[in-house]
């Protein structure tokens, strides 16, 4: 015998289900009146420093159709390249701008959109400054667990092309799967759960 | 927000995730999954600071019926119909610590099982005084707790009789973008668990259990409303002892 570790177990993830907007976006889907305003819908305000850009695209399954019922949130520096999180230890991030946003899949068109900044670069593991990019985690009916993945900008080019992750995509061609196509200040990003523009998704 | 055990905020890496007990992304028996799950491998990269890193939610944002969901929808001086429970808690790590300022998102059916949107069809009735969503956020110890009526089983189409066992979604937001989770409480008792596809998609029946929260009498308040315990537990950090120190620190 030996000690025992006593880790606990993660608890399992489950499906956010068709009615995961009810949760998350209560306004959005006609449930007024819980909450002043659905969270993460704005991540900054006149005063937030950087390039104002937006992001739109779509959640497309199989077959192409665009999910409409699918969550996305995105997570990312500011413009100077700093988290605005506790755990963030290399600087204060701007405080006027959060980071972070929630935004449901349009119930019409499956279309999500994100108006924020251009994030600044920040450091690998190793040192390594990262291309400018943005977290993205997906959820919606039938997805199991949520899924992770990146979005990079089409307009660096060199600094993806030393990007510590994007070098780590064994197959050349699904490198284009995480960099967003449009061009400053309107970058869409479609996300494509499977088939063969399947975005690649990160177990990070 | 700072940590809690030491004082400090923590910059480990997540643990990685154990992708034998989740469910796989593809799950015949739950036929949405079919053409919503990705095919290839995923790529597995140790974390970065993208993803250690996430946003703090306080307390300061949060109402005063948050976290009931017996009235946040309710006329004044009304309330919704069913049967009265509080569901309480702690969210911890794998290393078993304390997650404090963890945000958590609660939705569900009403009592008889019909969830408040426009794409639901089920033929239950609307409750007027149900909503159907909560959230909350945990105390310095991890501990939460919110009060609802319990969920009504509801029909879904998958196959031709499916039904969803009596069930509360959680979204979970913890201290770093990586430990995002989603999930669904079951109750404790409930034999339609082990029928359902989505609880199938599940293989390790250890996982399964962990989502089931045990009827608390001790905690059930007298002549007002049964207590049902579920605690969760979100991926772990390693200690950044041995780590190497990025540069520029
Ligand atoms: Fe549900």
């Amino acid at each position: 015998m030996v000690q025992a570790l006593g880790y606990l177990k993660e608890t399992a993830s489950q499906t956010a289900g068709p009615y995961v907007h009810i949760g998350l976006t209560p306004n959005f889907c006609g449930i007024d009146g819980v909450y002043d305003a659905d969270l993460g819908t704005t991540m900054l305000n006149e005063r937030t420093l950087g390039e104002r850009i937006s992001v739109s695209g779509r959640v497309l399954d199989g077959t192409g159709t665009p999910l409409r019922d699918a969550l996305v949130e995105i997570w990312q520096a500011d413009a100077a390249g700093l988290y605005n999180s506790p755990s963030e230890m290399r600087g204060a991030a701007d405080p006027t701008f959060s980071g972070w946003g929630r935004c449901p899949t349009g119930a019409d068109d499956g279309v999500f959109r994100f108006d924020t900044i251009k994030p600044g670069r920040v450091p690998f593991k190793d040192g390594r400054p990262m291309a400018p990019h943005i977290t993205f985690w997906i959820v919606a009916r039938g997805i199991n667990i949520g899924l992770h993945t990146r979005m990079y900008f089409p307009d660096e080019a060199e600094a993806n092309a030393a990007d510590p992750l994007l070098l780590r995509v064994e197959h050349r061609h699904r490198v284009a799967t995480l960099v967003a196509t449009g061009s400053a200040p309107n970058y869409i990003f479609d996300i494509h759960l499977q088939g063969e523009k399947e975005t690649v998704f990160l177990d990070i | 927000m700072s940590d809690r055990a030491n004082g400090k905020p923590e910059t480990g890496a997540f643990f990685p995730r154990d992708r034998n007990w989740h469910a796989p992304a593809l799950t015949p028996g739950y036929k949405t999954s079919v053409l919503r799950s990705p095919q290839k491998a995923l790529l597995s990269l140790d974390g970065t600071i993208s993803e250690i890193t996430g946003p703090v939610f306080g307390h300061s944002m949060l109402g005063e019926l948050d976290n009931d969901l017996i009235h946040n929808f309710a006329k004044p001086g009304e309330s919704a119909i069913g049967e009265r429970i509080i569901v309480h808690g702690r969210v911890l790590d794998e290393r078993g610590r304390a997650v404090p300022g963890a945000l958590l998102e609660f939705w569900q059916a009403n009592a008889g099982g019909r969830y408040r949107h426009k794409k639901e069809s089920y033929l239950a009735a609307l409750d007027p005084n149900f909503g159907g969503c909560g959230r909350t956020i945990t105390d310095e110890e991890g501990f939460y707790s919110f009060r609802t009526v319990k969920p009504g089983p509801y029909p879904w189409q998958n196959g031709v009789n499916d039904w969803r066992p009596a069930h509360i979604h959680f979204s979970v937001f913890g201290h770093g973008f990586a430990q995002r989770l989603i999930t669904q409480m079951y109750f404790e008792g409930d034999p339609m668990i082990w029928k359902c596809p989505i609880v199938n998609t599940i293989a390790d029946r250890r996982a399964i259990e962990q989502l089931i929260a045990p009827l608390d009498w001790a905690n059930t308040i007298p002549m007002d409303a049964r207590a049902y315990k579920f605690d969760i537990v979100l991926r772990g950090r390693r200690s950044t002892m041995f780590e190497n120190r990025m540069e520029g620190n």
